[in-house]
């Protein structure tokens, strides 16, 4: 079937079967590999994407049902050459190991300091529990938030 | 996953409509269903998309009445300021923020069991047609400590027993019509013909869940346990309400979830409460009627100490 996507603040068009994830679809049909494919099951938090303006897990959502809303991968947050400050936090606190499972934190970190600009570290936890990092590097991460809110919001 | 047609439906006449035909299943938030289908535990031949209903969605509260549409979603449920405290706990400890803002209340009722035969494709469990239910004789650390059924699978909302301890009532649609009924009748213990954790059929929408005004002014509390702090299914949760009436307790609920088939309550530990003011020796002796006629299996003894200190505790808790 052909959709219609808003993506990044783009029109794109995707010809999917019904049972695609937006997941899948962003990655195989629009060139959008940020987000990353692992439980599929909205258990580990790296397909984190942006609907509305809502965190979720795209791996959840058929690609059919996010017709007529708008959708914001990690690739809209910042350019290689100009990081988000999210991005740039991770980079200096040293929050990432193997990488796998950081644009979904990149993502969640985004929404969690949209909505608090200075959480704290309860807060933090809470809002990142929906995403797993199999190498354990939370530690660094919550620093990288707590970074981030401090550039953002200082 | 196995292929299947998809549409979008705006209003509930055109869901029930196309939800009589065979082998059709509704999506909403998705989070549950899409698991399942993509485990192919459940193959539909068709999808019924029912999130652009506009009527189903959202909270009207008054003093009277607290009424939220099935397709709200438990994010914002959470974040409503009318929402009972009772049902923000439950939600707090529930799932994750992601999962939070795409489930919504109507599926959060109706979302399948945990138990690891069950969702086990490999698995051919009594539930799922087989012979007999595997959990038996199985690992059964986290089945049910109650019941005489077949299956020993637990009860995974921690909004239904919150709900029920606020005696909330499920307004359907069914083929009859549309229909109130107690939230509570809408779970039953699965029995060899009808081999399902609840009493909604696949053609039937789930509208709104209502509190009235009485149980919205009674004290209550919801607590969990998880074996960590968050994002995980309860291995025990208790839901307590009561009205203090000079200090003494009047209509009082009290509803474990994640002990039985069905959320489960023991109405001779809620009488002992009953007219009585609530006290440390008066919270042990509810909590020890309420575990008195658990019957663990091998591997979860442990979770009738857990509940009987669950109950201890709500019950002392109703009291502020």
């Amino acid at each position: 079937m052909r959709i219609h996507l808003t993506v990044n603040g783009l029109e794109r068009e995707a010809d999917v079967w019904e049972g695609s994830s937006l997941l899948t679809a962003l990655r195989e049909d629009l060139g959008l590999p940020g987000s990353k494919n692992a439980c599929e099951q909205g258990e580990c938090g790296s397909c984190s994407v942006l609907l509305d303006d809502q965190l979720l897990c795209s791996c959840l959502v058929l690609a059919a049902a996010a017709e007529g809303h708008r959708i914001r991968t990690v690739e809209d947050l910042g350019k290689d050459e100009r990081l988000h400050p999210v991005q740039r936090a991770f980079v200096d606190a040293g929050a990432v190991q193997c990488g796998f499972c950081t644009p979904g934190f990149i993502v969640a970190s985004y929404a969690l300091l949209r909505d608090n600009p200075e959480p704290s570290e309860a807060e933090i936890r809470e809002a990142l529990s929906g995403n797993l990092c199999r190498c354990t590097g939370y530690g660094k991460i919550i620093e990288a938030v707590r970074r981030a809110s401090r550039e953002m919001y200082r | 996953m196995k292929s299947f047609s998809y549409a979008k439906v705006a209003t509930a006449e055109e869901a029930a409509g196309l939800l009589k035909q065979r082998n059709t299943r509704l999506i909403a938030g998705g989070t549950d269903l899409l698991g399942l289908m993509k485990e192919r535990l459940i193959e539909p031949d068709r999808l019924v998309d029912v999130n652009g209903i506009a009527q189903l969605r959202g909270i009207t509260a008054t003093k009277e009445n607290f009424r939220v549409g099935a397709l709200t979603t438990l994010a914002e449920l959470a974040a409503h300021q009318a929402t009972p405290l009772i049902i923000k706990e439950a939600l707090a400890d529930a799932a994750t923020p992601q999962l939070r803002n795409m489930a919504t209340v109507g599926g959060n009722l109706v979302q399948r069991n945990r138990c690891w035969y069950f969702r086990s494709a490999e698995h051919r469990c009594w539930l799922k047609g087989g012979p007999r239910c595997l959990a038996v004789d199985g690992d059964n650390r986290y089945h049910a400590i109650y019941g005489e059924g077949e299956c020993r699978q637990v009860t995974p909302s921690d909004l239904a027993p919150a709900l029920i301890a606020l005696d909330a009532t499920v307004v359907m649609r069914t083929d009859e019509g549309e229909d109130s009924l107690p939230l509570a009748q809408l779970y039953v213990a699965p029995t060899a013909r009808h081999r399902r954790e609840h009493a909604v059929g696949d053609d039937d929408l789930i509208l709104a869940v209502r509190i009235g005004g009485d149980a919205l002014r009674r004290h209550a509390t919801y607590l969990k346990f998880m074996e960590r702090a968050t994002w995980q299914f309860a291995v025990v949760s208790v839901a307590a309400s009561a009205r203090l009436v000079e200090g003494r307790a009047q209509d009082v609920r009290i509803v474990a979830g994640a002990v039985a088939n069905i959320p489960w309550r023991v109405k001779a530990a809620e009488d002992l409460l009953a007219g009585e003011k609530i006290d440390d020796a008066r919270a042990l002796a509810v909590a020890e009627r309420f575990v008195r006629d658990a019957r663990p299996l091998r591997d979860n003894a442990y979770k009738v100490a857990v509940l009987r200190e669950l109950v201890r505790r709500a019950v002392l808790r109703l009291k502020d």
